[in-house]
C-alpha cells in the first residue's frame, strides 16, 4: 500500500482537489506491454497510471497517452468507465507528466489501446469491487445483492444507494484485489460501441488548446534560423536589418540537438511571434556546411541503395536455401521498389513553451507524443533530475511520429536557459518540411520464384538508413535491423513460400535526419512486398487474390481477404479502362487489406474507389477505427501520388505545401471501410490502414494500364 | 507601430502593431483569440481562414493595414452566437475532427459556402473546400457534414415558416 499512499500525496500536490478518496495504481495488473517498435531506454517504473475517486465523487484518470487526433482521450477513459460502471461523461481526464511512476506514456506504435486494454480495465474492475464491498459492509448485506451503476452502488432488494464519493474513503482502506473479475465482452456497454468523442465540441469552436496556443506571463517568442543544409556551423551573423524590426529584442546563436548530431542555429527573440519571424527573415548568416553541398543528396543515397542491392545483405530470416533455389529456378523474377523520404507535415508546426526558472526547475508546455521520452531527453540535455522538470502535455495538432522527436523542445530549453525567461519556439512550415526528421527513403530488392503456377520462393532485401541506427545508435555493422525484420518476417505476414524465402538487410547510411512516420517501415516495405506478390501472381498466371489466399495459412488473414473480396466485388466484370488492385499487410498486430479501383484517363488514371477491411481485434469505438482508417487512406494515397522529400547539393528541395503537396478534398475517391470482428486481442488502429494503400494503387494501375509502378511517388495524371 | 481599430466578432478592439503584421498574429497574439491557426504562412493550407465581411480570407496573408476599420472580422469563436452554428453541429454529428487543428479553417470555409449556396453539390464543395488541408484525412466526413448542415438549415427554415 506504500505506493498508493505516495501516489495520493503526489496527486494532491499536483491538483486542486481538497478531499480525497480512493486512488488506484495499476502496477499490479499491468503486463509487460511495451511497444516493441519504438521503445527507448526504459524509464524506471514506480507506479502506473492512476484512477482517482475523490469523496465528492469526481472520477479522474491520468491519461498516459497524449492525444494527437487518434482518440486516446476517448479510448483510455472508456476502458476505465466500462469496468468501473460509470458513464464516459463522469470521467475527468488529466494528462500524465512524464514521470516514471506513470510508466510508458508515448503515443506511438499504435500502442495505446493494445497496451492499456487489460491494465486499465482491471484497475476499473478492482475499484468497482472495492466500492461494492464497502457498500455491502456498510449496509450489512451480501455483496451479491449489490450492483454498480453510473457511479453508485445500489442494493437491489431495497433500492437504496450510495455514491462512489460516499464510499471512496472507506474503500481505499481495503486491499486491492489482485484478480478482479472482468466483464465478458458480450456484456460491454461502452467498449466496441459507437460513442461520440466528448472533446469534439471544443475542436469545432476554437476552444481546444494546442501547444501553439499556450501563453505564459513574461513569455518571449523565438523564431529560429536553421542551417540550410540540415547540419552546419555559424561562421558569422549580420543582424543589422533584424535589429531594425520593431519588437525584436535579441539575436543569439543557438543549437538544434538531434539524436545523431547537433547543428548550430540562430534565434531571433521578439516580444511577439511576427516580430521574431520577420527579424529572422532579415538575418544574414554565413554557414560552414562541412561540404554537405558536395556529399549529401538523395540521388546519391538512392544510387548507393541500388549498388547495395547487387550484393548479398545481412540475413535476418531464411527458410530453405533461397539463393541456390533462385539461381536454378526456371521461372523467376527480380524487381526493385523505391519509397522516398517523407515529411510528417502535421498542420500544427513544431512548437514548445519552456520556462527554465531561477531555482533551476523547468516547466514545459508542449505538444509532445510522449512526456516520458520528452522528460528523458530534457533531463539528459539540461543535466537536471526528473524531479526538477514539470511537463504539461497539450493537445497535438497532428504528429504522425514527428512530435516524439524533441529537437524543437530542446531548442526552447536552451533559449529559456540563456534568456532566463519563458520562451515560445514556433517552427515555420519551411522549418518543418525542409529540416526533417523524415521517414527514411528505402529500397526493396525483390526476388521471386514461380513453380507450376504458384509463387513458391520470395526474397525481400530491405536497404536503407535505419531508425534504430540513427535515432537510437543501436545497430552494429553486422546486425540486421530487427524492426524491419520483424515486420517482413513470414511470422508477421504469414506468407508461406513452399520452396524458400528470405529476408535480408543492408544498411545504407545518410546524415539526413530520420525518424518513424505513420506505420514506420511498413509504409516503406508494404510497397515492395505487395506489388511484387502481384507481379509474381501475374507471372504465375494466377489471380492476385487467389494467390494470396493460397499462400497465407491463417484464419484471420483469410477472413480479411474473403471480406475484401466480397465488399470490393473482386472478380466481377469491370468497366472499360478500369482496373482493381489489392494489397494486405499486418502491422501493429492488426491486419489491413485494401482494394483500389482506378480508371484510365488520358496519360494517367483516376482513383475511383478505395475499400479497406481491417481486423484490429477488440476495439473501443468502431467509428474511431473507421476515422483512423480513413486518415490512413488519405495519408497512404498522399504518400503514393504527391511529393517526396529530396535533397540536392545538401539542401532540401521542398519548403512548403506548394512543393510538398498533400491530398485535398476535391481529390478524394469514394471510400468504404469494413471492420472484421475477430474478437482477438486488441491490435493497433492508428497506423495499420496505411501500408496496403500504395501497393493496392500500384497493382490497380497495372491492372488498368499494364504499367508496373515501382518508384514512389508518381504523378497519377501522367504515368509516363 | 500604429493603432488599428478593428471589429472582431462584433466587438471593437484597438491594437498597436506593425502595419505589415498579418491579421492571423494580430487575432491570436494581440486580440487573444487562439482558435484561428497558423499552418503554412503562405495561404496554402487554409488553417488561418477567417471571414472579412462574411467572405473567407487567409489571415496569414492579410496585413492588418489592409483591413478597413469598418470591416467585420469573424473568427471561429464568432460564428456560433448563443448556440452552435449548423456547420459546427454537423461537424459533431459526423465526428469530423481528429486532431482538430485545421478544423477552424475548414469550418470557416464551410460556413461561407453555405451562406452563398444553401444546397451545395459535391462539385460546389470541392471548389469551396479544396484550399483547406487536413493532414489527418477527414475530407470524407467534411463533405458529409456540409451536406448534413445544408439539410438541417433547410429543415429549420421550413420549421419556422421562412420559405
Amino acid at each position: 500500500m506504500e505506493n498508493i499512499q505516495t501516489s495520493r500525496r503526489d496527486f494532491l500536490k499536483t491538483t486542486a482537489l481538497t478531499s480525497f478518496g480512493l486512488a488506484l495504481g495499476i502496477t499490479a495488473f499491468s503486463r509487460d506491454a511495451t511497444v516493441k517498435k519504438i521503445t527507448p531506454a526504459i524509464l524506471k517504473l514506480e507506479i502506473n497510471p492512476f484512477i482517482i475517486i475523490d469523496t465528492a465523487g469526481n472520477i479522474t484518470i491520468v491519461n498516459p497517452r497524449p492525444d494527437m487526433g487518434q482518440g486516446s482521450t476517448q479510448a483510455v477513459p472508456s476502458l476505465l468507465a466500462e469496468e468501473l460502471e460509470v458513464r464516459l461523461d463522469q470521467v475527468k481526464i488529466i494528462q500524465s507528466d512524464g514521470k516514471g511512476k506513470y510508466g510508458n506514456q508515448t503515443s506511438g506504435g499504435s500502442s495505446s489501446v493494445r497496451s492499456l486494454w487489460e491494465p486499465i480495465r482491471k484497475a476499473g474492475a478492482a475499484a468497482r469491487e472495492m466500492l461494492t464491498e464497502t457498500a455491502a459492509k456498510r449496509w450489512n448485506v451480501p455483496v451479491s445483492e449489490c450492483i454498480a451503476k453510473d457511479g453508485t452502488i445500489v442494493h437491489k432488494p431495497t433500492g437504496k444507494s450510495l455514491t462512489y464519493g460516499e464510499l471512496a474513503d472507506d474503500a481505499s482502506k481495503l486491499e486491492i484485489p489482485k484478480n478482479p473479475k472482468l466483464k465478458d465482452p458480450k456484456d460491454f456497454q461502452i467498449l466496441g460501441k459507437f460513442n461520440k468523442r466528448l472533446d469534439v465540441p471544443e475542436r469545432v469552436t476554437g476552444q481546444a488548446i494546442y501547444g501553439i496556443d499556450i501563453d505564459i506571463p513574461g513569455m518571449v517568442y523565438a523564431s529560429i534560423l536553421h542551417s540550410p543544409m540540415v547540419h552546419g556551423k555559424v561562421v558569422s551573423i549580420n543582424d543589422a536589418e533584424t535589429k531594425k524590426v520593431k519588437g525584436v529584442v535579441k539575436v543569439l546563436k543557438t543549437e538544434r540537438t538531434m539524436p545523431h548530431r547537433t547543428s548550430e542555429a540562430v534565434a531571433v527573440i521578439g516580444t511577439n511571434y511576427w516580430a521574431a519571424l520577420k527579424g529572422r527573415k532579415a538575418l544574414q548568416v554565413k554557414w560552414d556546411n562541412a561540404d554537405y553541398e558536395k556529399t549529401l543528396s538523395t540521388e546519391k543515397y538512392f544510387a548507393e541503395t541500388y549498388e547495395a542491392a547487387k550484393k548479398e545483405g545481412i540475413r535476418y530470416e531464411e527458410k530453405g536455401d533461397f539463393s541456390s533455389k533462385y539461381n536454378t529456378a526456371a521461372k523467376k523474377l527480380e524487381s526493385h521498389y523505391e519509397t522516398p523520404f517523407l515529411a510528417h507535415a502535421p498542420i500544427e508546426p513544431e512548437n514548445a513553451v519552456v520556462h527554465v526558472k531561477e531555482d533551476g526547475s523547468i516547466e514545459i508546455w508542449a505538444p509532445v507524443q510522449g512526456p516520458d521520452w520528452a522528460l528523458r531527453d530534457v533531463c539528459a540535455y539540461m543535466k537536471v533530475e526528473p524531479e526538477k522538470v514539470k511537463i504539461n502535455v497539450t493537445l497535438l495538432g497532428g504528429a504522425f511520429g514527428r512530435k516524439a522527436y524533441h529537437d524543437f523542445l530542446l531548442e526552447a530549453c536552451h533559449l529559456s536557459k540563456e534568456l532566463k525567461k519563458p520562451v515560445k519556439v514556433v517552427w515555420t512550415r519551411e522549418d518543418d518540411i525542409s529540416q526533417g526528421p523524415y521517414r527514411p527513403g528505402m529500397l526493396s530488392h525483390m526476388q521471386g520464384i514461380v513453380e507450376e503456377g504458384k509463387i513458391t520462393g520470395f526474397h525481400h532485401h530491405a536497404i536503407g538508413e535505419s531508425i534504430m541506427g540513427q535515432v537510437f545508435k543501436g545497430l552494429k555493422p553486422d546486425e540486421a535491423d530487427s524492426w524491419i525484420g520483424e515486420e517482413l518476417s513470414v511470422h508477421n505476414n504469414k506468407y508461406n513460400f513452399s520452396t524458400a524465402s528470405k529476408i535480408s538487410w543492408t544498411h545504407v547510411k545518410t546524415d539526413i535526419p530520420i525518424v518513424w512516420w505513420r506505420s514506420v517501415y511498413a509504409s516503406n516495405f508494404g510497397w515492395g512486398q505487395e506489388c511484387f506478390i502481384d507481379e509474381l501472381a501475374h507471372l504465375a498466371a494466377t489471380d492476385p487474390m487467389k494467390a494470396r489466399m493460397e499462400l497465407i495459412k491463417d484464419d484471420r488473414f483469410q477472413k480479411v481477404l474473403e471480406t475484401l473480396s466480397e465488399k470490393a466485388a473482386w472478380g466481377e466484370k469491370l468497366a472499360e479502362g478500369q482496373g482493381k488492385g489489392i494489397a494486405v499487410f499486418k502491422s501493429f498486430d492488426s491486419i489491413s487489406a485494401s482494394c483500389i479501383t482506378v480508371t484510365k484517363k488520358d496519360t494517367g488514371v483516376k482513383i475511383d474507389k478505395v475499400v479497406t477491411v481491417i481486423d484490429c481485434g477488440y476495439y473501443v469505438n468502431p467509428d474511431n477505427v473507421k476515422a483512423q482508417t480513413e486518415g490512413n487512406i488519405v495519408m497512404g494515397l498522399t504518400a503514393a501520388i504527391k511529393d517526396g522529400i529530396t535533397f540536392t547539393n545538401g539542401v532540401c528541395d521542398q519548403s512548403n505545401f506548394h512543393q510538398y503537396n498533400i491530398m485535398r478534398l476535391n481529390e478524394m475517391p469514394a471510400i468504404e471501410i469494413h471492420i472484421v470482428d475477430s474478437g482477438s486481442t486488441p491490435g493497433g488502429v492508428g497506423e495499420p490502414g496505411l501500408p496496403p494503400i500504395a501497393p493496392a494503387l500500384g497493382n490497380a494501375i497495372f491492372a488498368a494500364t499494364g504499367k508496373r509502378m515501382r518508384k514512389l511517388p508518381f504523378d497519377i495524371s501522367n504515368l509516363g | 507601430m500604429a493603432i488599428y481599430n478593428l471589429t472582431v466578432n462584433n466587438k471593437k478592439v484597438k491594437v498597436d502593431v506593425e502595419e505589415d503584421m498579418p491579421l492571423l498574429w494580430v487575432v491570436r497574439d494581440f486580440v487573444g483569440l487562439k482558435g484561428t491557426k497558423f499552418g503554412c504562412g503562405m495561404a496554402l493550407c487554409g488553417a488561418c481562414t477567417v471571414h472579412l465581411d462574411g467572405e473567407p480570407a487567409r489571415s496569414c496573408q492579410t496585413p492588418v493595414s489592409s483591413v478597413g476599420k469598418n470591416t467585420k472580422i469573424t473568427t471561429i469563436e464568432g460564428i456560433g452566437d448563443a448556440k452552435l452554428h449548423a456547420i459546427q453541429q454537423a461537424w459533431i454529428e459526423e465526428q469530423v475532427p481528429q486532431c482538430g487543428y485545421c478544423q477552424s479553417g475548414q469550418i470557416m470555409s464551410a460556413v461561407a459556402l453555405l451562406k452563398t449556396n444553401a444546397s451545395p453539390s459535391d462539385q460546389d464543395i470541392d471548389s469551396a473546400m479544396s484550399g483547406n488541408l487536413c493532414r489527418c484525412g477527414t475530407y470524407d466526413r467534411i463533405r458529409k457534414a456540409i451536406h448534413r448542415a445544408a439539410n438541417t438549415i433547410k429543415v429549420e427554415e421550413k420549421g419556422i415558416g421562412k420559405m
